[in-house]
């Protein structure tokens, strides 16, 4: 439903909300040289269309998706290398073009907090199971003494019967 | 004036719920038989209310009225039939109101079905049920109206969204919807449990029939969305990881974990606590993620702003729900006791391993999915949290999990051995290996990752294979005794085994699929050839075609593998004139090695064609697994002891019978 209806408005947004002229999926003119073209949609793949949810510009049909694969393309064939290319997205548009959230004290939370998830379930686990297996150990506990005389009385009462 | 009926009936079915929604309940609480009956007739009595309603949503819609103000903005005269009806949820406020129809007609079904319920119970389910359909109920009315009407009424709607004119769409939400409302009756169960103070084996038989059915449509539900994606967006992704999808799959991940921590409860009569709470916390995320995309927050935090008695009403109602029952559960969860005892390496241990590893999965995707909305409310710092994020953190708290479903059903209750599990599957083990060596084989010069990941998939259908074969101790027991063992053996246990086999396809199909995938852009001029993997594609030409409410360009393409034909694609690129947009329609040709999948797009100033082609092996073993999945459901759904109360009733009768025979025959 949902995820599909909002995507779908953002491909709208995408496609129509913009001034250009819309664009079906658009193919853009591939660099000559195959390693370099290589190098821009392996990072194409790592920047966030800027008009859509959560889609690469490899996968974005916005026009403006298709500016800035130019971009990284022009970056390329300018000579920087990977992260020159990205740094130079970044420092225009944001952390926020990134689709892998970078490591900095703002995200310190979202990349450990699956660890600690995990950790504290383990823990929660880990209590859980100790604390209901005592009443068990106890009730598998070799009988005293006692408590074994008795049973022989009981069951010498029992065949005496 | 239909219109006029439909809002009116909203009216009497919110006061109609909050009657259901308290009386029934006090009732229950004094006793007064009277006050309880009440709750039967006060459900079907709503569920006709927003049976009319919606009827009338979809009558304005049908005949196209215009002068409501919901048809206006969201359909179109020259639309399909299917797609005016499918546009009745298209949207935010008939989607609420489908929500509404789907919890009152459950509500309605408990009513008619739950015979077998004590009544004082049934009752404090319904009255659950109402005060939920109470919220709904009255954010539809006073926030989000579907029946406003648009004076002077114009002469043609703006039309449906082109991208969701799609058959796979118009039953995309629908499904979602049974999903998310079906965990309410988890909810409703759950929390009337809580108040009578009391969780059994008889509760979990109740609960795991609904749940089941439930988790069934939400797994349809996203398959059927993902394909969509696949097909229609025209870049041959299914999952993206972008918050909307998120919002379907945390209820999918907090409801495949109640649906195994109810096994529990029922047949061992322990971890009762613990599945109520999954089943509050379920339903708490169907209600996040059916808000959080429809108030548009994922968005930008400002899309809150935009219409703050949407998003005031939004947040006050997902705190009473989930702190009120979160509330209860903690006043009334410490009272009840846990039954039966077990050891970690058990089939329980297995199950509670299992909900360990889905509830962390789980909170590390509601995490990063809300993350950069608090950091943002926060900090006013934008980060986007996407794929690479949740592949690195979702994917190994999964892959545990998806090794240990293989041997968990090998387990014995209680107290189990992990190596003599491990040596009944020997079989699964060998394919395992064998499928190791093979990718090791065929495919060394691709990505490494695609080794173990087909040996995953490997082992886990090959030991859901294993698993039901010892039961049928098929091959070392006479043929005739592995028949009779199947036609007697449970449904459930066979729901399990086709279950856990459609995982382990999805994982194959995931692996194969981003592993070995051939991908080739360019532009083509007519007559040009582009190879792909083994297969080439030559352009034959492109031409202008009229459909129904669109134009469109055709390219065709000749594909030969080893310069045999093979097939002729025909991708379209459409352009809809209301509301104005273009869409690629993919050519899909699913041979039994996967999609080979192409597309067209725009012409270049000199008269040449974009053009994209992929090779998916495997990819539609995606889909494949998840229908297995819901098949596994489904079957599981259909054994005996959820048909309720029928059997024992026939026992019964039959019993005499019976015993006249036998001792006819003595």
């Amino acid at each position: 439903m949902l995820k599909v209806f909002l995507r779908s408005l953002f491909v709208v947004l995408c496609l129509a909300g913009l001034s250009e002229p819309a664009l079906a999926v658009a193919v853009d003119q591939p660099l000559d040289d195959p390693r370099q073209e290589a190098r821009a949609r392996a990072i194409h793949k790592q920047l966030r269309c800027l008009v859509c949810q959560n889609q690469s510009i490899e996968d974005s049909n916005a026009a403006l998706a298709r500016d800035l694969r130019i971009l990284v393309r022009e970056r390329i064939t300018a000579g920087d290398n990977d992260e020159a290319a990205i740094r130079y997205i970044v420092e225009r548009y944001g952390d926020w073009v990134l689709l892998q959230p970078p490591v900095k004290a703002g995200t310190a939370l979202l990349w450990i907090g699956p660890v600690l998830f995990l950790i504290l379930a383990i823990a929660v686990m880990v209590v859980w199971y100790r604390r209901r297996s005592s009443p068990v150990a106890g009730a598998i506990e070799p009988l005293s003494s006692e408590e074994q005389d008795r049973l022989k009385n009981l069951l010498a009462d029992r065949d005496q019967q | 004036m239909l219109a006029e009926l439909g809002h009116y009936a909203l009216v009497l079915a919110l006061s109609v719920a909050l009657i259901q929604a308290t009386i029934p309940l006090l009732g229950a609480w004094r006793g007064d038989q009277g006050w309880i009956a009440l709750a039967r007739p006060a459900a079907l009595v709503q569920c006709l209310l927003v049976v009319v309603a919606f009827a009338a949503l979809m009558h304005a819609y049908v005949t196209s009225d215009f002068s409501v103000l919901n048809v206006a903005t969201n359909s179109h005269s020259a639309k399909p039939l299917l797609y005016k009806i499918s546009g009745v949820w298209g949207n935010h406020e008939g989607s609420l109101l489908l929500w509404l129809l789907i919890l009152v007609l459950f509500g309605a079904a408990v009513a008619m079905f739950g015979n077998n319920l004590p009544a004082s119970f049934r009752a404090r389910v319904l009255s659950v049920q109402a005060m939920i359909a109470v919220g709904f109920l009255a954010f539809v009315l006073f926030t989000s109206n579907p029946f406003e009407r648009l004076l002077p009424a114009p002469i043609d709607g703006r039309g449906l969204n082109p991208l969701l004119q799609d058959p796979g769409l118009a039953f995309h939400p629908p499904f979602l919807y049974l999903g998310y409302v079906g965990f309410s009756m988890a909810f409703s169960f759950a929390v009337a449990a809580l108040i009578e103070g009391r969780v059994d084996a008889a509760w979990a038989r109740w609960v795991r029939p609904w749940t089941l059915a439930a988790w069934c449509f939400l797994t349809l539900g996203i398959a059927l969305g993902s394909w969509w994606a696949y097909y229609e967006l025209g870049w041959g992704g299914w999952w993206f990881w972008d918050p909307v999808e998120n919002a379907s799959f945390m209820p999918w991940l907090a409801g495949t974990a109640l649906l195994h921590s109810a096994i529990v409860v029922e047949k061992r009569d322990a971890l009762k606590n613990w599945t109520v709470l999954l089943a509050i916390v379920t339903f708490s995320l169907s209600l996040l993620g059916t808000f959080l995309v429809r108030s548009g927050v994922l968005t930008s935090v400002h899309a809150f702003a935009t219409d703050p008695a949407r998003g005031v009403f939004i947040l006050a109602f997902l705190i009473v729900v989930i702190a009120g029952s979160l509330t209860l559960y903690a006043v009334r969860a410490p009272a009840m006791k846990g039954g039966g005892l077990f050891a970690p390496v058990s089939r329980e241990g297995g199950l509670v391993l299992n909900n360990l590893l889905l509830s962390t999965a789980c909170a590390t995707v509601l995490l990063g999915t809300l993350y950069p909305l608090f950091l943002d409310a926060l900090t006013g710092d934008k980060i986007t949290v996407g794929p690479p994020y949740f592949n690195a953190t979702f994917g190994p708290l999964m892959l545990p999990a998806l090794i240990a479903m293989a041997v968990g059903p090998m387990l014995a209750w209680k107290r189990a051995d992990i190596l003599g599990a491990l040596q009944r599957l020997k079989f699964a083990i060998a394919a395992t290996l064998a499928a190791l060596f093979l990718t090791l084989v065929l495919a060394y010069d691709g990505p490494w990752m695609a080794i173990p990941g087909i040996a995953l998939g490997v082992w886990i259908i090959a030991a859901a294979l294993e698993e039901a074969a010892h039961r049928l101790r098929l091959f070392r027991a006479p043929i005739g005794e592995s028949l009779r063992r199947l036609a007697r053996s449970p449904r459930s246990a066979w729901g399990t085994t086709f279950a856990h086999a459609g995982a382990g396809m999805v994982i194959i199909g995931i692996v194969a699929s981003s592993s070995w995938q051939v991908e080739k852009l360019q532009v083509m001029r007519t007559g040009e050839q582009v190879a792909v993997g083994e297969y080439s594609f030559k352009f034959l030409g492109a031409t202008a075609i009229k459909g129904p409410n669109y134009d469109a360009v055709r390219g065709s393409f000749e594909v030969r593998r080893d310069g045999a034909h093979v097939d002729l694609m025909t991708p379209e690129s459409r352009s809809y004139p209301e509301p104005p947009m273009e869409t690629t329609e993919a050519a899909i040709r699913t041979g039994w090695g996967g999609d080979l999948y192409a597309v067209i797009g725009d012409p270049t100033a000199d008269g040449a064609w974009s053009t994209r082609f992929y090779n998916k092996p495997m990819i539609h073993w995606i889909w494949m697994g998840c229908l297995f999945m819901v098949l596994g459901g489904l079957v599981s759904l259909s054994d005996r002891r959820h048909r309720v109360g029928a059997p024992a009733r026939r026992n019964k009768n039959a019993k005499p019978l019976e015993v006249a025979k036998s001792v006819a025959g003595e």
